[in-house]
């Protein structure tokens, strides 16, 4: 476990967290309508008299909808249950049409479950997760066109969405950090949610309390709503949880309330107070009959998984030799471990690894591009290994080989034979720009056999310069040796 | 032929059929008739100019030999029912001037069955009411009402009046604690509550989704057999809508009931039950037992408990459906000062005396700290409301009991106005049937001292309509009520 | 449980009504006769037996994946008592 302390002059604190994320389910159409979930289309154009809370409007519930969450359920390790309920949430909002939220309550469609987190040292944690349901989205209020107006979008209500609640079981920022992107990761492998904290399609509540280190009490927390980065969540714990340690060291008290986290102030301030809590009055929604799954889908399901980051990680360290923390990098997004799985198949995959985390990641980041509209295929870096491999081109050539390749997306070995770039490995060839640099450095040979040995490195840069880089360096060093 | 309107649907199909007389005609004559008896005040908004169309429409098919089955049968829709460009409001002043954008499923099924319609309905507001009285525009009057204008039953009142006054053949209706059977007995008429999930709510306002359930009101019993086979049928837009197949019901009409286990039970008698009541009771069993049927007492021993259920269940779940009406998206708006002024002015002004008593009420027992006093508690008594009912359909096959405690009394009277409970007591008879989710029909049996109409309650097993239909025709003929 | 003034202030709110001042009482007295004629449900035995919450037997329905719906922005602004601009329009929110 990482040792995570809040020291002040008066004492020791452990911070307590837990997280709340709202995930939007990938599917064509809402959750319980036949409208399209689609993002940006034109303002009310996504509604059906079912999202607009008409009068006698009722809910059906979509199937694909039902299949992500079991899917998500069994990627969080957790137990999907075969019985499960929807309730309504009520309360008024401009934005909630019916003036409730079809949600799940007492009988949510996924039990406890678990996700393993990596953290600095390749140390892992496990942070267990409490529960997830399924519900829908409200739409959006736009408060920023009119000063005495509000405006009312209602392409996102209904749209489906996850809620999936951990334990409080983060005891640092990092933590939940880590938590975040692994569950991202996870989403993304699996194809329920695609995981953008900035576009909202995942949207997370941080609870946060704070104890004196070494006891095991749970006091006061509260909760900040709808923090939108993972960088803004850590922020959010740790400053939410020196507010708390202040408050307690100067003799006071916690209240429950709901807060807001300013990123730009680096605060939290108070949304509303307990007393103030909405009393949401849950009850069995009348309109939709309990959901009962059978072993057959989940089982059906849990067939289709795909292979998941952990599963993946541990194979590319068994089978293809990574180290876990290379694996665990390349694993974290799909896309990148299938395409590294593509380069590296039948080479030195340590070697692939290498140059994907270096010079690959480094020109996609250069060019902004998403790894899937990559110039650079999986199969031409893996050529290019290749090449490498089998000393056909020097490590330092390679690199403008790559260059070239990021530019033209050409293959690598019509690069190097358009361009001539082929190692030379003819000794003769090697033996006479030795003889030509020996012959115009005499004072440095004069060095050299004066017990200067260190001049060799100079003398190889001088051939393989004079070779234009094509000189094999292993040949002219051993060449040089024996001239000298 | 003195007047077409006195003719029953069954009657008018097969003049309609033989060119007797025309779908215009018969259009016309319900047109005059409700013009005539306007002071009824059944109708709410009239749609007579459209129905001549349609009409017209319906004489073509009859031409040309694509007549459906109910082809040119001029109906009353209850102003619950969404009708497609027709004025919906559920007779509150919260919906004025609302014109759906889409046509509830049961109405559409009866369009497309060749069905016009005359206009809307009126009703208590959002059904909430056992005497036409909460509605906006006013009460309905009775037709039979002598001297005092009577109350015509509720929530559905205007559909049963309209039946009664011959201001339309037949007419749609809801029932969620006996909406459809106590009007029905009132205006001495005969109404079917299809089982919870024969017709599907889609497009109906809801009151409380677990009870409501549509069925139509009818001159006689064969009628409602061929409105009911118009009306049922599993719909993809309503999840609690049952893919139980539906038989034709008109073939039941006619079936005799030597055998049949007719079950009288015991609690419906308490001490102090009105005279005539219990006496056209016994003659309604007599009425069977001629006819070769058994009596066999049962017992339904929660039916005490049958109303403080439902007075926990149906105002809870009226309290969320009935937050959407809240004057963003549609209906009356009444400004203030911010959001959430405009929802309470909007709200408070638009909503009646009754509906804002079951709001509260239904907002207090969902409230934290109170669910399990009040609605888990009620949804357990529930399950043994049901329970009473399946012991009992192990003893007989279809039950019978009054409809009513009472015979319809004044507009405006002293004693249910005084304590709404008062009010609440008259469906004493008939909620058990919702809160159990079973089909029941009320018909019409006899004339009080009074002169005014007595019903009498066939209570059948889930999805068997068909036994009620089948009883309830021998008891028609054996009660040979004189319509008016 | 009978429920007093300030009860009924907070329920009334949280349904967005408004109870006059004037009514409280009534209201509240009302209130509290319906409550305590419901309690009567305090007398059954309810040990061991399950809420009902659906009469329905049969199982949920799902529906497939499909756009079925939308495009009919007129439509579902067609009743609104104000809209600009394709927006549903509300007196502005502070959040």
């Amino acid at each position: 476990m990482s040792e995570y302390v809040i020291e002040t002059e008066k004492g020791k604190w452990e911070i307590i967290c837990g997280l709340e994320i709202h995930c939007q389910i990938i599917s064509k159409s809402k959750i319980f309508s036949g409208a399209s979930t689609e993002f940006g289309d034109d303002v009310n154009e996504n509604v059906s008299f079912v999202d607009a809370g008409m009068p006698g409007m009722l809910p059906t519930l979509n199937q694909e909808c039902v299949h992500q969450a079991i899917k998500t359920g069994l990627g969080l390790n957790a137990v999907i249950n075969k019985y499960s309920e929807f309730s309504r949430k009520n309360y008024f909002y401009a934005d909630l049409p019916q003036g409730y939220q079809i949600t799940q309550f007492q009988y949510p469609i996924v039990g406890e479950g678990f996700i393993d987190i990596d953290l600095d040292g390749g140390i892992t944690k496990r942070i267990r997760i409490e529960r997830m349901h399924i519900e829908q989205d409200a739409g959006k209020s736009i408060h920023d066109i009119d000063p005495h107006k509000s405006f009312i979008d209602l392409n996102r209500a209904g749209v489906g969405l996850m809620e999936i609640v951990t334990k409080p079981d983060f005891r640092a920022p990092e933590e939940a950090g880590a938590f975040l992107r692994k569950l991202r990761s996870i989403l993304r492998y699996l194809g329920t949610c695609d995981g953008n904290m900035d576009e909202g399609s995942m949207r997370c509540d941080v609870n946060v309390s704070v104890r004196p280190l070494g006891s095991d009490e749970y006091r006061t927390r509260c909760e900040m709503k709808n923090v939108n980065s993972v960088k803004f969540v850590m922020q959010a714990i740790e400053i939410e949880a020196r507010r708390h340690i202040e408050v307690y060291e100067n003799g006071g008290e916690i209240c429950q309330e709901t807060r807001q986290f300013d990123p730009v102030a680096l605060t939290t301030k108070v949304m509303r107070k307990k007393e103030f809590a909405h009393d949401y009055r849950y009850f069995p929604e009348p309109d939709l009959p309990p959901l009962i799954l059978g072993d057959e889908l989940i089982n059906k399901i849990k067939t289709e998984l795909v292979e998941l980051p952990d599963a993946k990680k541990s194979r590319f360290v068994k089978e293809l030799g990574l180290t876990p923390y290379d694996a665990m990098v390349i694993c974290e997004n799909k896309e990148v471990a299938d395409f590294f799985e593509k380069a590296a198949t039948g080479r030195d995959a340590k070697k692939v690894a290498n140059w994907l985390m270096g010079d690959f990641f480094a020109m996609l980041k250069k060019k902004n591009l998403e790894i899937s509209h990559s110039p650079v295929s999986a199969e031409n870096l893996g050529k290019l290994v290749d090449l490498i491999t089998k000393d056909v081109i020097s490590g330092k050539i390679a690199k403008d080989v790559f260059e070239i390749m990021a530019e033209t997306s050409e293959d690598p070995e019509k690069i190097v034979e358009e361009k001539g770039l082929k190692q030379v490995t003819d000794t003769s060839a090697i033996e006479a720009i030795i003889d030509a640099v020996i012959a115009s450095n005499p004072d440095n040979v004069a060095s050299y056999k004066a017990g200067k040995v260190n001049l060799l490195g100079w003398f190889v840069g001088q051939v393989i310069k004079q070779s234009q880089g094509k000189a094999n360096p292993a040949l002219v060093n051993k060449l040089l040796k024996e001239k000298l | 032929m003195s007047d077409l309107t006195d003719l029953t649907i069954a009657e008018s199909l097969s003049k309609l059929k033989t060119k007797e007389i025309s779908p215009v005609e018969l259009t016309q004559a319900y047109i005059k008739k409700l013009d005539d008896n306007s002071k009824y005040n059944a109708y709410v908004t009239l749609n007579a100019d459209e129905a001549l169309k349609a009409a017209q429409e319906s004489e073509k098919h009859y031409n040309n030999n694509t007549n459906r089955s109910l082809e040119g049968i001029p109906l009353g829709i209850k102003d619950l029912f969404c009708t497609k460009g027709i004025k919906t409001t559920a007779c509150s002043h919260i919906l004025d001037n609302f014109v759906p954008q889409y046509e509830s499923t049961v109405t559409q099924k009866l369009l497309d069955c060749g069905a016009l319609f005359l206009g809307k309905l009126n009703m208590d507001e959002f059904a909430m009411g056992g005497s036409n009285e909460t509605s906006y525009f006013g009460p309905v009057v009775n037709p039979w009402s002598k001297n005092t204008p009577l109350v015509a039953g509720g929530s559905s009142g205007g559909s049963a009046a309209a039946v009664a006054a011959k201001m339309c053949a037949a007419a749609t209706a809801t029932d969620t604690g006996g909406s459809i059977r106590e009007p029905s007995a009132f205006c001495g008429v005969t109404g079917i509550k299809p089982t919870y999930g024969r017709c599907s709510r889609y497009g109906i306002m809801a009151f409380a989704s677990s009870l409501d359930q549509a069925g139509p009101i009818c001159k006689d019993v064969t009628d409602c057999a061929l409105m009911l086979n118009a009306m049922a049928g599993y719909d993809a837009k309503d999840s609690t809508s049952s893919k139980n197949e539906v038989p034709d019901f008109s073939s039941f009409i006619g079936q005799d009931v030597k055998g049949l286990k007719i079950g009288v039970p015991t609690e419906y008698r308490p001490d102090g039950l009105n005279s005539e009541v219990a006496a056209y009771w016994d003659k309604a069993a007599q009425i069977l037992k001629d006819c070769g049927a058994e009596i066999v007492n049962i017992s339904l021993p929660h039916t005490k408990y049958a109303l403080p259920t439902y007075y926990v269940i149906a105002p809870a779940e009226a309290s969320s459906n009935l937050a959407r009406y809240d004057g963003v998206r549609y209906g009356l708006r009444v400004s203030g000062n911010g959001l959430d002024e405009q929802y309470i002015n909007t709200r408070t002004s638009g909503f009646g005396a009754e509906v804002k008593r079951r709001i509260l009420i239904g907002t207090y027992v969902l409230s934290a700290g109170y669910y399990d006093a009040y609605y888990l508690k009620a949804q357990k008594v529930r399950r043994l409301v049901k329970n009473d009912f399946d012991e009992a359909f192990k003893k007989c096959d279809v039950i019978l009991t009054p409809t009513s405690p009472v015979e319809p009394f004044a507009i405006g009277d002293k004693k249910m106005l005084e304590n709404p409970i008062n009010m609440y007591l008259n469906d004493i008879f008939t909620v058990s049937v919702n809160l159990a989710g079973l089909p029941a029909m009320s018909l019409p049996i006899g004339l009080s001292q009074n002169g005014l109409p007595l019903g009498m309650q066939l209570i059948g097993r889930a999805f068997d309509e068909a036994t009620i239909f089948k009883t309830a025709y021998q008891l028609e003929r054996g009660a040979n009520f004189v319509r008016m | 449980m009978a429920v007093d003034n300030d009860t009924v202030r907070r329920i009334a709110f949280l349904a967005r009504l408004k109870v006059e001042p004037e009514k409280l009482e009534d209201t509240k007295s009302e209130f509290n006769k319906i409550l305590e004629w419901v309690e009567e449900l305090g007398e059954v035995n309810t040990d061991n037996v399950e809420p009902l919450v659906s009469v329905n037997n049969e199982a949920l329905s799902l529906r497939a994946d499909e756009v079925s719906e939308g495009h009919i922005s007129q439509e579902i602004l067609k009743n609104a008592p104000a809209q600009e601009f394709g927006y549903f329009v509300v007196p502005k929110v502070v959040e």
